[in-house]
């Protein structure tokens, strides 16, 4: 158990490449923290770099209150599970569980009795004399996921483990991911460009652009109020629509954008907050043609286009609404349900 | 072929079993003629039928050998040359598993260089640079000598280039979850990549051994002391007697037993590697 500290932490490719620039993040003790981006944002490097396979180019990493930066994977005390598990496919499960703490010189009472313990914990007794081509993904999944868990280290850090699995087994993973955190406590670090996975499992986020922090916070806090463009954008699905305040003043706008904050010039609204049954309050009234109509069954996405702009938006309703494709729809939205934004900085004005 | 048409796949056997008796056919003319008693062949016409002296002829080949021809007895030779090819099989597995172990892993300065200077000399058969190299083992003292006769053909491009191949497809994440797991560089060696490399090391094995034992050239230059004559080049004089004919009956059942190493050593390790080949999964 261990907090972990990241200060200033950069990393560049032939002193010109900066895949990250400028970290600063600090993990608590037992904190399970969801690093989330688009590919490319420099997450997974960042990931890598805490466990040691990068270099750190600039900056300071700590684990516990030790400086790490120059230490082997192996004295860093991390566990660390693979987007494609990694395990050793000529080993079988028990020897890919224990060939850590057998290099690590554990004696071969205590070696068989933690594989025991770790295998039960995660259903994986049946098959410890398998080898890895004899499982399937989920199973492979969880064997990795024990490898991780049987050194007990001080931080876990897991890239995009779920992501090579089939839709219904990975939520069961999550859940169980979750459940595994929850009760062992052990500082981790989990990356994703899956933001359903990221809401769900962090106890905070960090949102990762080009390298950058661009917010970190509980799942809810980013959810509600998004301090950057990207932020709003990258997280809920489907992505919050952007609204030019011009746009909408030209077209009436009930006093509900008369204070707005200095230097908003956009707005963003999501999906579920524009209404087609008009509510009590002031309300904007936004015009707009049904280009598309998608049924997932408890939800629908209505994918339309505003009256006199080229500005493509969602609509998320419950049920299925009775409207046609090619009808003209009017939608309804609160004050309240307006993240105000200024374009040119991307940051949020309200704050 | 995926429809059944008779008439083609008869066609294609035809020319199949004709294509196996054409290579087989002398096999057996020197499986039976290592059967035959001498004077057979003297007579002008090529016996087809086994005859009653291949205990004698075995024998006399294995034991004494053709003291006439100046030849060694061929459980000598047979020793001699498995010695020879085991050293430059296990010899060149060894260096090209480490060098293509270095190449691929570890960056050093010239590492692409050193690359390409392996890979050039795959281009260089072993008859180019038989001169020098005779001069260099002459000048060492090697001659007459097991180091003489396997250490200059250890040297493998071929296995380094296929290797490193092989290595490269390994994925990185199993190098780094090694090394997460505290395995340094050798251990990962040892542990992960050796056990991976099995078939190739078996299929190689093959190759490497194959050539090892049909050495010839070099050895008939190095070797004076009939103490170190391996059964390749001894056969060739045995044919080579100095007075009357050459004793047809004996140098086929040396020929006989010189092709069976190679035999066996297939058999044994097609096993593993036929084993290798169905069950692969990196």
């Amino acid at each position: 158990m261990a907090s972990i500290t990241l200060e200033g932490l950069k990393k560049s490719y032939d002193g010109k490449i900066q895949a990250v620039k400028g970290i600063d993040l600090e993990v608590a003790d037992g904190e399970f923290i969801v690093l989330v981006g688009p590919s490319g944002c420099g997450k997974s490097t960042l990931l890598r770099m805490v466990a040691g396979l990068e270099t750190i180019s600039q900056g300071e990493l700590r684990i516990g209150e030790r400086r790490v930066n120059d230490l082997e994977p192996a004295e860093r005390d991390i566990a660390m599970v693979f987007q494609n598990y990694a395990l050793y496919p000529h080993m079988t499960v028990f020897d890919n569980l224990a060939y850590g703490l057998k290099n690590r010189g554990f004696k071969r009472h205590d070696i068989e009795r933690r594989v025991a313990d770790t295998a039960r914990m995660l259903e994986i007794e049946t098959f410890l004399t398998r080898k890895p081509r004899q499982l399937s993904g989920g199973q492979r999944q969880r064997v990795a996921m024990g490898r991780a868990l049987v050194r007990e280290p001080a931080a876990f850090l897991l890239d995009e483990p779920l992501s090579n699995l089939d839709a219904k087994l990975r939520v069961q993973m999550r859940v169980e991911i979750k459940q595994l955190q929850r009760r062992l406590k052990t500082t981790s670090l989990y990356v994703t460009h899956d933001q359903l996975e990221a809401m769900t499992l962090g106890d905070r986020l960090v949102v990762l652009n080009q390298g950058q922090i661009e917010q970190v916070g509980t799942p809810m806090e980013i959810y509600t109020r998004p301090a950057t463009m990207f932020v709003a954008t990258f997280i809920g699905s489907p992505a919050m629509n952007m609204l030019p305040v011009d746009y909408l003043k030209e077209r009436g706008t009930n006093g509900v954008l008369d204070n707005l904050p200095q230097g908003t010039d956009i707005v963003g609204v999501r999906p579920d907050d524009m209404r087609m049954q008009a509510p009590a309050q002031p309300h904007l009234v936004v015009e707009s043609t049904l280009e598309l109509l998608e049924a997932a069954g408890a939800e629908s996405h209505l994918y339309v286009r505003l009256a006199g702009s080229e500005q493509p938006t969602v609509i998320r309703t419950s049920g299925q609404p009775p409207v046609a494709e090619g009808e003209t729809l009017r939608f309804h939205v609160i004050r309240d349900a307006l993240h105000p934004f200024n374009r040119d900085t991307g940051q949020r004005t309200d704050c | 072929m995926v429809e059944n048409r008779p008439w083609s796949n008869l066609f294609a056997h035809l020319i199949l079993i004709a294509g196996v008796a054409l290579v087989l056919f002398p096999v057996y003319v020197a499986i039976i003629a290592s059967t035959q008693g001498p004077g057979q062949f003297l007579r002008g016409t090529l016996p087809l039928l086994p005859g009653g002296h291949a205990i004698d002829n075995y024998r006399a080949m294995l034991d004494t050998g053709l003291s006439r021809a100046g030849a060694p007895p061929v459980g000598l030779m047979l020793w001699n040359s498995f010695i020879m090819a085991m050293a430059i099989t296990i010899g060149k597995l060894a260096i090209s598993l480490l060098s293509a172990f270095a190449i691929v892993y570890f960056r050093f300065p010239f590492r692409v260089f050193f690359f390409w200077l392996i890979f050039i000399t795959l281009m260089l058969p072993v008859e180019v640079r038989i001169i020098p190299t005779f001069q260099v083992v002459a000048n060492l003292g090697m001659l007459n000598s097991f180091a003489g006769l396997s250490i200059p053909l250890i040297a493998s491009a071929t296995a380094t280039f296929l290797f490193r191949q092989f290595f490269m497809t390994v994925p990185e994440e199993l190098l780094e979850a090694a090394r997460v797991d505290g395995a340094g560089p050798l251990k990962f060696f040892k542990d992960i990549l050796l056990p991976l490399s099995i078939t190739n090391i078996a299929a190689l094995f093959v190759i490497m051994f194959i050539y090892g034992w049909n050495q010839y050239l070099w050895p008939l230059l190095i070797t004076t002391d009939p103490d170190y004559y391996t059964v390749v080049m001894g056969i060739q004089r045995m044919t080579t007697a100095a007075d009357g004919d050459p004793l047809w009956h004996l140098v086929m059942a040396a020929v006989v037993m010189a092709a069976l190493p190679p035999v066996l050593v297939i058999l044994f390790m097609q096993r593993l590697f036929v084993k290798g080949l169905t069950e692969t999964e990196k």
